[in-house]
């Protein structure tokens, strides 16, 4: 198929293949092409293997395959690591001049390009420049119009002045030339440009920027990776906004100063991975204990402990679910695509405020670095609304003071939900405490107090179930036997995997659920499938407990945790393996 | 804020459970009659406090409050601070708080030099817990933790905030009511993060570091001469453990506290309806 192409460039961490491969995902994205990129990164800053990869279609992409078409390699180990994938007549792009490619062989099958990449970069004002030759000498294969890259080339180096753009440009033009003039490489893509405008942006960027969206005006972080980005994308935006982003001294400190701008009255949020969740647990309960509204958005990497700092798990579900001590309410949200992770930032802080109550933001690492193109539509400003929930306002305040003219800031109301009173409300002024309080929030220890404050706060669970929409999205053959339920990035890879069971005659329904908790109710689904099958980035099954919890029903599990997100074709694979288990029944898999 | 505000409107109707005698009720009632004094009232302030006995305080005082985790607080007036630059913010608590498991905090706050004041009640000893050694315990003192006297020698707060770019740092005695009260209407009306460690006896637990020992030992700045515009000469008077000091060791007077630094001058409570007016531009920016 020419028009879905699957490209990489790989080298040592430190050659700049990330911002390559970023130009060159951004030149696609303005010839209106569809991307999706998947980033394969050693946790260091120079050496080790690091790769970027782009598939491109005109249709939407939704994830990754294991199929290259072009491979810009600038190390030998490049063409090593990705050998499984290579096909016959994929193209590898390589610099022989190079001392470390001198003695490179492309296996046969293949079509070793060999360009002199640093000859050509010198030429074009300086051996920096090779990538992009390397671009360039890509375009001319993909047959993808070279001038596309110029835009992207603007927006990369702009801001260092119209020489270096120019340069870069030119190396570029060398790099096609090369290619077409001086190689006899067939000419075998011909990539189609459509008139779309698409944004390009990943997930961590999707939550910053619809955190801005969603009034959120105080940022506190210590950089974690694959957090960093939602933090260094609100730096620099923020304040423009009226709004600050502090870099803590750790953790601790990032929550406790998030949940002093709640208290103040700022949409607050702070945010972190799996172990800085673990320093925050004890902060969580203080916050579900005052009520104080509170985003916190957890992208998780490969645990436990320092774990595998750069790659794909989702195994902190639990973490999020039971982590702190006590019985902590509190809400789970994990979106399914780049997309959703906009509208569920903008969820995230209407439930935080609404039930005045910590809400987990969840995202995984291949979701958090991934770039996906969308139509700017999808990021629709006009549609975010704002749900500040009960504030009082000075007249209001009346209502809500005991016979003393005391604030009553812990109000067991028939909804569990208390009235808010932002500080400098005349007149309800008031303490908050993370001991056991009454409805004035003083201390203590009384029978009757503390089961009706118990019982007030798990009230606003109850409350929001009625009252919100926890639902799923839904996929595939809604009557067949099989049915398959993800959660988190699963979802791209199983919607194309789905195709490739309906080729091989499996029907499958595939429910997608980003609400962990409260969960939408799948005893039904559950009970109308003959297969149930569960798929996440984990290795014990995480959402597959709940999901028999919930529904008291068996499941199969399809768990991945190599530290890589599933690709759709094994994915396909792997279904059909669960279901032709299906019987006899065997005991549970844990 | 009115003019008109006594100090007593900063009380709670609740009836404190420290130990009678307990430094800790001088200590509140400076910092009360110090609000009250500054044209602050209940509800413009923000009273963050710790963990331990000290950090009852926020329960005993009438404002809006906040009663965190141990050791946190200073992060947590920095985040009030920060999100509402209109609130007075005082953050309270005691030695173990602030020097042991919130020391971080401490350095990292005195550093930011965030708008607020840091008030420790500062008795040597963990009192809520019933008598360990705190990280201002003497050497060789004997508690239920040290039985054979602690190793470790004390900490110095003061050098902690100096050498972490304090730039005003006090000390006072909360049984000289009408200095401590006045050490802690500077504090708040120094332009950055004012700090003030108040020696707090308990009681209870530390037969040490009493009233009468403080009585005797401490020498008031204001009787030497202590110019606190004068890095060095404070330098000295803090790195010299064996005196204790009341008054302000140190002010810089080119203080610029972390808000204005950043800019950040809005309320953060305000927000629109809906998504900002120039949020289109963030979405144009991924093209
Ligand atoms: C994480 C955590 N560890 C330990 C404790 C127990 N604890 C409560 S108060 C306190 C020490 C308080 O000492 P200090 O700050 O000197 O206050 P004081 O009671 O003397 O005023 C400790 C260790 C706690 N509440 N939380
Ligand atoms: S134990 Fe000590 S610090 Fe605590 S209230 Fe009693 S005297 Fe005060």
């Amino acid at each position: 198929m020419e028009n879905d192409l699957n490209w990489a460039i790989g080298g040592e961490a430190g050659d700049g293949i990330d911002s390559t491969g970023k130009i060159f995902a951004r030149a696609l994205s303005r010839a209106g092409r569809h991307v999706f990129t998947s980033k394969d990164f050693a946790s260091r800053i120079r050496g080790g293997y690091t790769a970027y990869k782009v598939r491109t279609g005109v249709e939407r992409v939704e994830s990754v395959v294991d199929r290259l078409d072009i491979l810009i390699a600038l190390t030998e180990r490049t063409i090593e690591e990705n050998l499984d994938e290579l096909r016959a007549g994929s193209v590898v792009i390589y610099d022989g001049e190079q001392t470390t490619m001198a003695d490179v062989e492309v296996p046969t099958e293949m079509i070793g390009l060999e360009v002199p990449l640093t000859a050509l970069a010198e030429e074009a004002g300086g051996a920096i420049m090779r990538n992009v030759v390397a671009l360039g000498a890509a375009c001319e294969v993909a047959g993808f119009p070279v001038e596309y890259l110029d835009e992207a080339l603007v927006k990369r180096f702009g801001e260092k002045g119209e020489a270096i753009v120019a340069n870069n440009r030119e190396a570029a033009r060398l790099g096609q030339e090369y290619v077409r003039e001086e190689t006899d490489c067939p000419n075998q893509f011909s990539l189609e440009t459509t008139d779309e405008d698409y944004v390009l942006l990943n997930g961590d960027e999707a939550i910053g920027m619809a955190a801005i969206a969603a009034g959120c005006r105080f940022y506190a972080g210590y950089p974690i990776t694959p957090a960093t980005d939602i933090m260094e994308y609100l730096t620099g935006r923020i304040e423009a906004f009226g709004g600050a982003v502090v870099q803590a001294e750790d953790e601790l400190s990032a929550i406790n100063m998030a949940l002093g701008a709640a208290r103040a009255g700022a949409r607050a949020m702070t945010g972190t991975s799996g172990p800085g969740i673990d320093l925050m647990s004890e902060t969580f309960g203080l916050v579900a204990t005052s009520e104080t509204p509170l985003v916190i958005a957890n992208v998780m990497r490969s645990g436990p402990s320092t774990g595998m700092p750069t790659k794909q798990e989702q195994g902190d579900l639990n973490a999020m679910l039971y982590g702190g001590h006590g019985e902590i309410p509190r809400f789970v949200l994990a979106p399914t695509t780049i997309g959703e992770c906009f509208d569920k930032t903008v969820e995230a802080f209407n439930l935080a405020e609404k039930y005045q109550l910590p809400v987990y933001l969840t995202a995984d690492l291949s979701m958090a670095v991934t770039e996906q193109t969308y139509r700017p539509e999808r990021f629709d400003m006009e549609s975010v609304e704002i749900d500040r929930g009960k504030v009082v306002d000075p007249e209001e305040v009346e209502e809500w003071l005991d016979e003393k003219g005391r604030f009553r800031a812990h109000a067991a109301t028939e909804d569990g939900i208390s009235p808010r009173a932002l500080p400098g409300t005349p007149e309800a002024a008031h303490m908050t405490t993370g001991l056991e309080h009454d409805e004035l929030g003083r201390r203590t220890e009384e029978e009757d107090v503390r089961v009706e404050q118990v019982q007030k706060r798990q009230r606003k669970v109850d409350t929001a179930r009625e009252r919100e929409d926890f639902d799923y999205r839904e996929f595939g053959d809604p009557d067949a036997d099989t049915l398959v339920l993800s959660w988190g990035s699963n979802e791209g890879a199983m919607r194309e995997a789905l195709e490739m069971l309906d080729d091989r005659g499996i029907d499958v329904r595939f429910l997608s659920v980003p609400y962990i908790y409260p969960r939408p109710d799948l005893t039904e689904a559950v009970e109308s499938a003959e297969t149930i099958i569960v798929v996440e980035c984990n290795a014990t099954g995480q959402f597959a407990d709940l999901i028999e919890h919930d529904t008291l029903s068996r499941v199969e599990r399809v768990t991945k945790y190599t530290g890589v997100r599933f690709m759709a074709d094994e994915l396909a694979d792997e279904i059909e393996a669960a279901i032709d288990n299906e019987a006899p029944p065997q005991e549970v898999r844990r | 804020m009115s003019s008109e505000t006594h100090f007593t409107d900063f009380k709670s109707d609740e009836q404190p459970t420290w130990c009678p005698g307990c430094g800790d009720f001088g200590t509140m009632n400076g910092m009360m009659k110090a609000l009250a004094e500054t044209g602050n009232d209940p509800d413009n302030t923000f009273v963050v406090a710790g963990i331990g006995c000290s950090g009852k305080i926020g329960t005993y005082m009438h404002s809006y409050a906040l009663h965190g985790v141990h050791g946190r607080a200073l992060p947590v007036g920095t985040g009030v601070k920060l999100a509402n630059p209109d609130l007075e913010v005082m953050v309270a608590g005691g030695d173990g708080d602030g020097y042991s498991i919130g020391v971080g905090h401490f350095i990292h706050a005195v550093r930011r030099n965030i708008d607020i004041t840091y008030v420790v009640m500062d008795n040597r000893i963990y009192g809520l817990t019933k008598g360990q050694a705190s990280p201002t315990s003497r050497q060789g003192f004997e508690t239920a933790t040290s039985p054979d006297g602690t190793v470790e020698p004390p900490v110095n707060p003061l050098a902690l905030a100096l050498a972490a770019g304090g730039t005003f740092i006090a000390q006072s005695f909360s049984s000289d009511s009408q200095r401590h009260a006045d050490l802690v209407q500077q504090a708040i009306e120094h332009d950055g993060f004012g700090f003030v460690n108040v020696f707090s006896p308990c009681v209870t637990f530390n037969d040490v570091d009493t009233y009468d020992y403080f009585r005797d030992a401490i020498v008031n700045l204001d009787e030497t001469g202590h110019d606190p515009g004068n890095y060095q000469a404070a330098r000295d008077k803090i790195m010299d453990p064996g005196t204790e000091h009341i008054g302000v060791l140190y002010q810089a007077e080119d203080s610029v506290p972390f808000s204005d630094r950043e800019g950040i001058d809005s309320n953060m409570a305000d927000i629109p309806d809906g998504a900002p007016e120039r949020a289109d531009r963030l979405v144009r920016e991924f093209y």
